[in-house]
């Protein structure tokens, strides 16, 4: 007690003179070195987000950018005349939602099954394995544009080398529209984009296995553990953080998804997004208001369910896993 | 009756055998302890044992049955592992459980059982705890507890004291040695630290290589080591070893000429031995008289160690050998001085040209 009280006597009259204690020193040496980082994204990401919402509140007109009135909730939702107008009413609208919500919960799941399955595989020691988890990554590669492109043709109803080889095969009679049938064309969506990006959650599995102390197997076979049990009992257990943020990675990008829906089946309401449905208000319809409201439902409806996902997955993003 | 018996066993990785063909028996309540530097298939050995490992050849026996093909819950056997080897996402409750719960034991055995080991192991305290929220010492009671509540024929431990800090690792061996009396369970245990070999062991098996060197109690390697691996790996610091040859041979006796003309008679049988044969003196640090003695080797001392209770000095001789002398701790010896290195032929050993030793002769 009494030592330390000297100590503090001691440390005073050295902040006084203009020193730093050392805590308060690393303090301002790590806002140092976040400044410029935080300046960037401040330029790049908060400016946007800025101007997105505060156009959401205009009735900004893409024809004429500068001219445009302050209209407060009106592109959210407005009484008029009896009848209620706006965003939050547009059946439009929440049709989008509503494929956003099936596309990401859908091809997300399925990318984390095969994911797993497929990293499962890669972790099992065979010759090869190497090359094989590199030709893996592939399809995770190419930009999406051109494999919904590429795609885009393997799947016309005509030209497309999927039906013709169906058709070969005998399992089909006639052509399918793969993209254009409302009844196929979000399975179709779903599937390109679990070609796509199960590698990559493939991968991030895979570097969770890699951590698993191989030990526990052996103590499971010493306690003679079935190899089912143990993948539920202790694998997956212990996969489970890397999992949930693989998970919440691909979650935050399938609800976003716009280049791969616009490039395979344009604005068709069978499967428009939120992002397809805000671009459409603001490029199509030169609504940039509308268009800047809709963006900003966008990313608070992104944000209000990735925080459940967090609070309810008790998903742990930082260290301490372990 | 849980007897542990090898024949023959060998273990090959791909094209290369690790383990040369062991015979060994294990006898019931046995503490069996392995040693053998590094890589020498100790843990392979063991875990053959365990049945993490398939023979490759030979024969393994485990309370009479034959065990090659059976898979390791099946042996009656418990392993603690050098890292703990604990489900890092359960509880210490749940650790120890885990195998009971999964071969659906019920509530009240679980129970009564794990309690009993913690009482053992003193860690009752911990049972909530995740591993990660304890120390080393604790983890390592933990699996031991682990391997308590299988309530195996056969306890198998590998280094489960290496990562633990000097202290602790006095206390669990003493609380080993307890518990194999405790258990009355044969205990099969792979280490590299001599002292934890020596006090823990009904019988040490010295391995080199892949093949057995000797095996033997503790006392019996220390006194009659059969060969000069044995003979420089038990014992700290290590044998000295002076090259000489034989100067006269007796019924009962061997007289050998050592560097700087001096001449010692040692009892030993002199299987085959014939005048002039190259051998090697060996004699322990702490069996060389450091005031002198009637045969004496002489020579400067390079280096002197202090351990408080004794001192170590490195003495090298005229021909270019060092030997190492433990004198009491008092005792003043100063680098520089020449230091006479006294015989006692009745503590010395003799090793000819291939290693081999000659059988001592104890009077
Ligand atoms: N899975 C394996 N594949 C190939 N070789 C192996 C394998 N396991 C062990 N070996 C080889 O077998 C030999 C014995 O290894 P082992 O682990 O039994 O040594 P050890 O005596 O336990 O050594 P240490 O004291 O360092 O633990 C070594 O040469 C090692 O390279
Ligand atoms: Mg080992």
């Amino acid at each position: 007690m009494t030592q330390q009280t000297l100590d503090h006597a001691a440390a005073a009259p050295a902040v006084a003179s203009g020193k730093l204690s050392l805590g308060r020193s690393r303090v301002r040496a790590a806002w140092i070195f976040l400044a410029p980082m935080l300046l960037v994204l401040l330029l790049v990401a908060g400016w946007p987000l800025a101007r997105t919402i505060y156009f959401g509140f205009t009735d900004a007109d893409l024809s004429d950018i500068a001219n445009y009135e302050f209209i407060g909730f009106a592109n959210y939702l407005e009484y008029d005349d009896g009848e209620w107008y706006g965003l939050l009413v547009d059946p439009d609208w929440w049709n989008a939602v509503r494929n956003t919500l099936v596309f990401a919960f859908i091809s997300v799941s399925l990318e984390t099954a095969l994911g797993l399955i497929i990293a499962l595989a890669l972790n099992a020691s065979f010759p090869g394995r190497s090359i094989l988890r590199a030709a893996v990554l592939i399809p995770w590669a190419i930009p999406t544009v051109v494999s919904a492109k590429m795609w885009g043709w393997m799947l016309h109803d005509q030209f497309g080398v999927l039906n013709d080889m169906l058709m070969g095969l005998g399992i089909l009679s006639q052509p399918v529209a793969w993209t254009a049938d409302p009844q196929l064309a979000m399975a179709a969506v779903i599937m390109v984009d679990v070609w796509k990006t199960t590698p990559f959650m493939a991968l991030l599995i895979l570097a969770g296995l890699q951590m698993l102390p191989s030990d526990c197997y052996e103590a499971a076979r010493v306690d003679g553990v079935h190899p089912v049990k143990v993948f539920f009992r202790i694998t997956l257990p212990l996969i489970r953080p890397a999992i949930m943020v693989a998970v919440i990675f691909r979650l935050l990008d399938a609800l976003r998804i716009f280049d791969l829906i616009y490039v395979l089946t344009s604005n068709s309401t069978d499967t428009m997004s939120m992002s397809v449905y805000a671009r459409q208000q603001l490029v199509d319809f030169q609504a940039v208001g509308y268009g800047s409201a809709a963006s900003t439902l966008l990313f608070m409806v992104i944000a209000v369910l990735t925080v459940v996902y967090i609070v309810g997955g008790k998903v742990n993003l930082g260290e301490g896993n372990r | 009756m849980a007897e542990v018996v090898l024949k023959g066993i060998r273990k090959s990785f791909g094209d290369i055998e690790t383990i040369h063909g062991v015979d060994l028996t294990i006898a019931d309540r046995e503490f069996v302890v392995f040693v053998g530097p590094s890589g020498c298939g100790k843990s392979t050995l063991l875990r053959l044992i365990a049945g993490l490992e398939e023979i490759t050849a030979g024969e393994m026996t485990i309370d009479g049955q034959m065990v090659n093909e059976l898979p390791p819950a099946q042996r009656g056997i418990a392993m603690v592992f050098q890292s703990y080897a604990l489900y890092p996402h359960m509880t210490v409750y749940d650790n120890m459980a885990f195998g009971l719960k999964l071969a659906k034991a019920s509530k009240e055995t679980i129970e009564e059982r794990v309690r009993r080991a913690a009482g053992i192991l003193q860690i009752d305290h911990l049972l909530e705890r995740k591993p990660k929220e304890m120390s080393g010492g604790q983890r390592q009671r933990v699996a031991i507890g682990r391997a308590i509540v299988r309530d195996p024929k056969v306890f198998l431990f590998d280094e489960p004291l290496s990562n633990l800090d000097a202290a602790l690792r006095v206390q669990t061996r003493i609380e080993l040695a307890k518990l194999h009396e405790d258990m009355a369970a044969t205990m099969v245990y792979v280490t590299h630290d001599q002292v934890e070999a020596m006090t823990l062991a009904d019988k040490i098996v010295v391995l080199n290589a892949g093949n057995v060197e000797q095996i033997g109690s503790p006392l019996e390697l220390y006194h009659h080591p059969e060969n000069l691996f044995v003979a420089g790996f038990i014992g700290s610091p290590k044998m000295n070893f002076v090259k000489g040859s034989i100067a006269a041979v007796d019924q009962n006796a061997i007289e050998v000429a050592l560097p700087g003309e001096v001449r010692t008679r040692i009892a030993v049988r002199p299987d085959g031995a014939r005048n002039g044969d190259e051998v090697t003196l060996g004699v322990r640090p702490e069996h060389l008289i450091a005031g002198g003695a009637d045969s004496q080797l002489v020579g400067r001392v390079d280096v002197v160690e202090q351990l408080g209770d004794s001192n170590l000095a490195y003495v090298s001789l005229p021909n270019g050998a060092t030997v190492v002398v433990r004198s009491e701790g008092d005792a003043r010896v100063r680098e520089g001085d020449q230091m006479p290195a006294g015989l006692d032929p009745s503590q010395c050993h003799l090793f000819d040209a291939d290693g081999a030793a000659f059988p001592r002769v104890i009077q």
